[in-house]
């Protein structure tokens, strides 16, 4: 059975992008056939963070209106087995995505791959509305701050609402809540929301938690999908998720601060 | 080191992440009263409006449409407010066809 899952979060710059690449990847890892999409037409994005950005021909619009076939748009990832990027236009406006051409793609999609991972952009118009509509499960992912949570909310609202599942009367889609850039350290000085906070006031099962790291920006520095740096706190905690995900009992790692050795002090490695 | 028992002693001070979810709590309750109201009710607004208007000058902020749930019970509550209106000189019946009339009368 093809899934689709769309990653979502109604505030820009919270690492929707990030997250649909990691999460993609992980789980291509697995052995799952796998196809990431970016829905922020105009404002292309994924081709980069994915390291594929020169070997877009073909995008999504053009597949909409019958100017390429699905198999000419697909790029296939050089490093890891059964993964597949389908890139945005760059052109376009975002209106470009009609409703029956997006159906007729995701279709068409879901009778080749397992999972079908829709970066959606930020906002809760058009764009955003889209990438969601087809989806069976939802990342939502969320900074530990007011107007972070506050969007999250509103998009959560939306899928219960604007969602395909929704309009046609099947069970709701699954909802999963991922904070990212989380900092132990500001979350015990009292500065940031905690897990707990955000939990409670979202209510909404938690797939993962990823803390501040400086290898985010290394890895879209390079366009490497983030989960491949395993040395990394947010590599290793990405890959948590994907395996929660699929079902498997992880506990949550990295939720305390780091305790300043003197060593680490004197030689101020983090 | 300092840093840290400073902090620890001013901590209650500095603690804005339980403001922050206490203003989160307090405007998304409203937020989600607001997204779970009927669609009607803005249409519905809109159209006492127009029919209050007809008879007095009225402004859009004059009429309030809240919809409370208590328990099992559902109150439409509508408040027009009336101390600054004024009659209209010129009243809609007056300018009525007969036809309109007829209608009326009839209850269609």
């Amino acid at each position: 059975m093809s899934k689709v899952i769309t990653i979502t979060s109604g505030k820009g710059g919270v690492g929707k992008t990030t997250t649909s690449a990691a999460f993609a990847t992980g789980l291509a890892q697995r052995g799952n056939k796998t196809v990431v999409i970016d829905f922020d037409v105009g404002l292309r994005n994924l081709d980069l963070i994915m390291g594929v950005e020169r070997r877009v021909v073909f995008d999504f619009i053009n597949v909409i209106n019958g100017d390429a076939n699905l198999n000419q748009a697909l790029i296939k990832d050089k490093r890891v087995d059964n993964l597949y990027i389908f890139p945005t236009s760059q052109t376009r406006d975002k209106d470009a995505l009609s409703k029956e051409g997006v159906a007729r793609v995701i279709n068409e999609l879901r009778d080749n791959f397992d999972y079908i991972i829709c970066d959606s952009p930020a906002g809760i118009e058009h764009g955003a509305l889209t990438a969601l509509y087809h989806a069976d499960a939802a990342i939502i992912v969320t900074n530990p701050e007011v107007s972070s949570v506050r969007d999250s909310d509103r998009i959560l609202g939306m899928l219960a609402s604007k969602s395909r599942r929704a309009e046609e009367n099947e069970a709701p889609v699954d909802e999963y809540l991922l904070l990212t850039r989380y900092s132990p350290e500001r979350v015990e000085r009292g500065e940031m929301l905690s897990i707990e906070d955000v939990q409670e006031i979202l209510s909404v099962p938690l797939i993962g938690v990823i803390p501040e790291s400086e290898a985010v920006l290394k890895a879209s520095n390079t366009g490497m999908p983030v989960i491949l740096d395993t040395e990394s706190t947010a590599g290793i905690a990405y890959g948590d998720a994907v395996a929660r995900f699929l079902g498997e009992q992880r506990e949550m790692r990295f939720l305390k601060a780091q305790k300043k050795s003197l060593l680490r002090t004197l030689f101020g490695k983090a | 080191m300092m840093m840290s028992i400073m902090e620890r002693l001013f901590r209650k001070r500095n603690d804005t992440a339980s403001v922050a979810k206490e203003r989160l709590q307090i405007v998304l309750a409203h937020e989600r009263a607001g997204r779970t109201a009927p669609d009607f009710l803005p249409l519905l607004q809109k159209e006492l409006l127009s029919v209050v208007a007809k008879y007095l000058e009225v402004e859009d902020e004059m009429i309030k449409i809240t919809l409370e749930k208590a328990g099992e019970v559902s109150v439409l509550e509508i408040n027009v407010e009336l101390d600054k209106a004024r009659i209209r000189k010129a009243l809609p019946i007056a300018e009525k066809k007969p036809d309109e009339t007829k209608k009326a009368a009839a209850g269609v």
